[in-house]
């Protein structure tokens, strides 16, 4: 008698528990896509996404501002730099520079500067180089290694003159993605001002010994190598220095950041 | 299965066997830690398979390989594991190659879903989090998670060397040579309810809590490109970015396979006993442990 119950007790408890593993896992993962997807209103994931602070904060303590990513030898780059997003835009701007093989491009230097400067192609390759063999890694999780050649960003900013209100580096594209109700949107893309300080960022317009090709951001891509691919915004046309994201698109400091993307991109 | 009931777990049995003593074996940091793990795993788990899909494919290397481009420039095929799927005669197929060997895993892994809409996916909706593919929101609440486990994990250890229970859990030069016997017990279903955990469960749990849980942190801190400025090393230790992915996810694979065993040796030990253990501390011992008022048992 005291058997039978305790078993039935027991068929009870596994049939529960199945019925619970079943509803937390197979039947689970669509419970939550109303709290974390782009139609929640009730701030779960903008509460979750406060680790993304978190990690930026903990990651600059911890980096120091000159901490550089790894520089490989050149027997490894061994893939193909592989292209992604944007690989051959078709703005009437951007074609006819392209057809006069970027002779005619500027590079502008704008916003909280004391001084706006312009630059050509010619004129930033004849500043001092810098060539770094590094890792890229898309937000998707493959990388490749790759040789890049450029000038630094830093120098370039403090000839401008940074004024003491300016806390981040917008840089405004040439490429267009899809920006949903706003029809085609210029790509944009913002870092902090030790981003682009750091020694490693450039503006590269060389890629594997060659002139960085059109599917790989030319004439200009600018490099922040402790980033994702994201994060390193191809077709540059002018670095704005702002106080804040309010005037950045939807105000997230980025295309794919506007998109869900943590803005940080390191991690 | 009679040796199973007999083990304690329900007053039912008393009037025919003795009663062991009710211990107080797990103190609140073990069991308010461990909850918070289940649920750090289950959203870790479920967010990185979205995050996986991605990419859906592993290589042991710095770099991963770009096969479909081969436009491009020279193809570099280094994935041990790829996970993708095709168009056939027969309608979409899920492909699945481990090391150079491809699997049909069509309505799994590659292609799954409504077979007359499939999705081309890696893992299927059912194990991902969201249901449908989004990266930027997997992320935002992985990293969360990934955040909390290690918090919770620094909160375990502390309490632990305070409490003592972290010498709990490695087995002793003892242990180990109690473990021919243990597995003995294990395979009849006989299982040991005293103070202390058994062998298996000391070597199972350490394996959890000193390999499986520090190796999945830092694999998963070796792919952050901000880690790697600050902490090259953890590249040198792992390999390169892309070998660290791979680990990551053997990692979770091994904790997965954990959790089944785990699950399987709670249902068979004694679901409630083991269940009032991680609720209120308290654990039915076998009728051999005896009562000691000095380490609040009760009867």
């Amino acid at each position: 008698m005291t058997r039978d119950k305790l078993i039935l007790n027991r068929r009870r408890v596994l049939g529960l528990g199945a019925a619970a593993a079943t509803t937390l896992t197979l039947g689970g993962c669509d419970t939550y896509d109303g709290f974390l997807g782009g139609n929640d209103d009730r701030g779960v994931r903008e509460f979750l996404a406060n680790a993304n602070d978190l990690t930026y904060r903990v990651q600059r303590m911890l980096l120091g501002q000159n901490a550089l990513a790894r520089e490989y030898s050149s027997s490894e780059i061994r893939a193909v730099a592989r292209p992604n997003g944007s690989t051959d835009p078709q703005g009437a701007d951007y074609l006819k520079l392209k057809a006069n093989n970027f002779a005619d491009y500027r590079l502008q230097v704008t916003g909280l500067v004391e001084k706006p400067l312009s630059f050509s192609l010619a004129e930033l390759r004849n500043m001092p180089a810098r060539t770094q063999i590094t890792r890229h890694d898309c937000v998707e999780g493959w990388s490749y290694i790759a040789k890049w050649t450029g000038t630094q960003l830093g120098p370039i900013l403090d000839q401008a003159g940074i004024k003491p209100e300016a806390k981040f580096a917008l840089y405004h594209c040439y490429d267009t993605m899809d920006g949903g109700f706003a029809g085609q949107v210029p790509y944009y893309e913002t870092s902090d001002l030790i981003d682009a300080h750091h020694p490693q960022t450039i503006l590269a317009y060389g890629l594997n010994d060659q002139s960085l090709p059109v599917s790989n951001g030319a004439p200009i891509r600018v490099r922040i190598e402790r980033a994702l691919g994201y994060k390193q915004p191809k077709y540059v046309h002018t670095i704005e220095l702002v106080s804040s994201f309010a005037n950045v698109g939807q105000g997230k400091g980025g295309y794919w950041e506007d998109s869900g993307y943590d803005w940080y991109g390191g991690i | 299965m009679a040796t199973i009931t007999e083990s304690g777990t329900s007053p039912a049995e008393t009037p025919v066997k003795a009663k062991g003593p009710l211990i107080y074996r797990q103190s609140i940091f073990t069991r308010l830690t461990h909850w918070l793990w289940v649920i750090c795993l289950f959203f870790l788990l479920f967010t990185g398979l979205n995050i996986f899909n991605a990419d859906p494919a592993l290589y042991f290397s710095k770099q991963s390989g770009v096969p479909d481009m081969q436009a491009v420039g020279q193809p570099l095929d280094n994935a041990w594991l790829n996970i993708g799927g095709v168009n056939t005669d027969n309608g979409a197929r899920g492909q699945t190659t481990i090391f150079g060997k491809t699997f049909d895993t069509t309505g799994v892994l590659g292609v799954s879903g409504d077979p007359d809409n499939p999705d081309f996916r890696g893992f299927p909706a059912q194990v991902t989090i969201p249901s449908y593919y989004d990266l930027a929101t997997a992320r935002v609440v992985h990293f969360f998670f990934g955040w909390i486990l290690v918090a919770t994990l620094a909160v375990w250890l502390i309490a632990s060397i305070f409490n003592r229970h972290i010498a709990a859990v490695p087995p002793s030069p003892r242990d180990l040579r109690h473990l021919p016997k243990d597995i003995l017990n294990h395979l009849r279903f006989r299982f040991e309810h005293g103070r202390k955990y058994n062998t298996l469960q000391k070597i199972a749990y350490s394996v959890v809590l000193f390999i499986l849980f520090p190796l999945i942190i830092a694999t998963g801190l070796t792919m952050s490109p901000g880690m790697n400025a600050g902490f090259p090393w953890l590249l040198d230790l792992f390999g390169g970015r892309q070998t660290a992915r791979s680990i990551h996810f053997l990692t979770m694979s091994a904790l997965v396979l954990f959790f089944v065993v785990h699950i399987v040796m709670v249902v068979l030990a004694g679901p409630i006993n083991e269940m009032r253990q991680m609720i209120t501390g308290r654990y039915r011992a076998s009728p051999d442990v005896p009562f000691d008022a000095a380490k609040k048992d009760k009867k």
